[in-house]
């Protein structure tokens, strides 16, 4: 047992965490945070995944204890209000999602992409969701969305 | 190394629902004291989007607006019986449902407004945004909130309605075979655009075209999602997925997981195009048939056919790996 901290979008969260408490168990279970979800559990699906300290990491494989300081940032952190992050406007613009389950872990590897390369190719849009599986969409509404909001983000940024 | 290319059709039909026991779903609903419609279903929503599908058939019928329309699919305990969500059934069956327990609920709805505004319900008519109405007078109205507000507290009524679909049971004629087993079919044709290495054996899919008659597309943003993910996952089936080479027989070697089970990802999507026809189904919920399960159908023999056109290889078992299509050149060529 530890006691850990997170920065959690944004606000500093303390929990207590066994040894074998993943970052995806303290999220949903602890800290009531359960946009991320567990599909596989064993980090071949990409549902569960949130930033850690900015870069993508399935949080299914992520022991909290080890953790402890870092920051943390899930799809519950992205909306400013009832105002959606360009990449989850986009999302819902070209109906990117249906059941919806891989959804929150599919906008948090976009985020991570556009975070650190603003003007993707499709092929580097679709590398950076390879670890997100998607049983529904067959992905071309997917990458054009994280495309789209690409671009928004862009135009955004020259205004 | 050559890259053969190749070009395939299939078409396929595809019945909604079933013909076991008979196929029935019941669908009820209620008005709450807020204005508010409630459906309650035993019927399922596992993503496919049937809680739109039919809130949006309860909202139509209702002459209501959508975000009026609650769906509550709690408990197959507690909710209306429902066969459950399999044999593309859930638009149909479920829809037809719902309208029937919604037009029920809007003859009490307008009964009770007809009583609060003294007129005959006969000349009453919805306007979609909230409201009840005089036809030829719109100015005399009462809004949703305040019909539910009277049923509840003056008049003492329950503003409510109770749908069910059945398919009974159908037995064939012994003599000829003929029976009805289903509502109605959708009807599809998939062409496929391969590409084929010779040495590798390795299959591309670099496009798919599709068009789809599937009596009425309700949601056509949903419905085009359906026919293309559908004809992803017929990709998949065609030339990826694989419980083999041991299953069932044996779990010691085959794929456990997703780490093992091969699955197109974004970057081995065909091109799609996708041509939805509507020609309403006289028994469908505004003319809908079920696509369900037909999505994923006509993907793969029109990929097989266009194998075969690429390179002459006549493959009949799935998925079309690289060893199959190996060993398919070696016999031509022996």
């Amino acid at each position: 047992m530890k006691i850990v901290n997170l920065k959690v979008n944004g606000v500093g969260r303390t929990f207590i965490a066994r040894p074998e408490t993943t970052l995806l168990l303290a999220l949903r279970e602890q800290l009531g945070l359960t946009g991320a979800k567990r599909g596989c559990a064993q980090g071949a699906c990409g549902s569960c995944t949130v930033l850690l300290d900015g870069q993508p990491v399935v949080s299914c494989l992520v022991p909290a204890v080890t953790v402890d300081g870092s920051d943390v940032a899930t799809v519950e952190g992205l909306a400013d209000g009832r105002k959606l992050s360009d990449v989850q406007q986009a999302f819902l613009d070209g109906f990117a999602t249906q059941c919806g389950f891989c959804t929150p872990g599919m906008i948090m590897s976009a985020e991570a992409l556009l975070d650190r390369n603003p003007n993707p190719t499709r092929d580097e849009v679709n590398e950076a969701i390879s670890g997100n599986v998607c049983r529904c969409t067959g992905y071309e509404p997917i990458v054009s969305a994280i495309l789209d909001a690409a671009e928004r983000r862009r135009a955004g940024a020259n205004l | 190394m050559t890259l053969l290319r190749g070009r395939g059709y299939a078409s396929v039909n595809y019945p909604t629902g079933m013909n076991l026991g008979g196929d029935p779903s019941q669908a009820l609903i209620h008005a709450t004291t807020m204005g508010a419609f409630v459906i309650s279903l035993s019927s399922v929503d596992l993503g496919q989007g049937l809680k739109t599908v039919v809130a949006q058939c309860a909202a139509e019928t209702l002459g209501m607006p959508m975000e009026n329309v609650i769906v509550d699919t709690a408990d197959t305990d507690t909710g209306p019986h429902c066969m459950g969500t399999f044999a593309s059934r859930g638009t149909h069956r479920v829809g037809n449902a719902v309208i029937m327990a919604a037009r029920e609920a809007r003859d009490v709805m307008l009964a009770v407004a007809a009583d609060e505004l003294e007129v005959d319900a006969g000349d009453l008519e919805t306007d979609g945004t909230g409201f009840v109405r005089l036809k030829g007078s719109p100015e005399t109205k009462i809004h949703i909130a305040d019909i539910t507000l009277a049923a509840h507290f003056k008049q003492g009524r329950t503003i409510s309605g109770r749908g069910i679909f059945l398919k009974e049971r159908n037995y064939p004629v012994p003599e000829t075979g003929e029976m009805d087993p289903d509502s109605c079919q959708a009807h599809a044709c998939t062409v496929a655009e391969v590409e084929v290495d010779d040495e590798t054996g390795v299959v591309t899919v670099l496009s798919l075209h599709n068009a789809y008659e599937i009596g009425r597309a309700l949601n056509p943003a949903m419905a085009a999602q359906q026919v293309e993910g559908g004809g992803w996952m017929g990709v998949s089936h065609a030339v990826f997925e694989s419980t083999e080479p041991y299953y069932p027989a044996s779990r010691d070697h085959g794929p456990v997981d997703f780490c093992e089970y091969l699955m197109p990802g974004p970057a081995e999507i065909p091109v799609q195009s996708s041509v939805i026809l509507e020609r309403p189904a006289s028994n469908g919920p505004f003319g809908a048939k079920g696509i369900g399960e037909m999505t994923a159908n006509a993907p793969i023999p029109a990929i097989a056919n266009a194998i075969f056109d690429a390179c002459g290889v006549r493959l009949t078992t799935m998925p079309f790996t690289p060893e199959s299509v190996l060993r398919g050149l070696d016999a031509l060529r022996a």
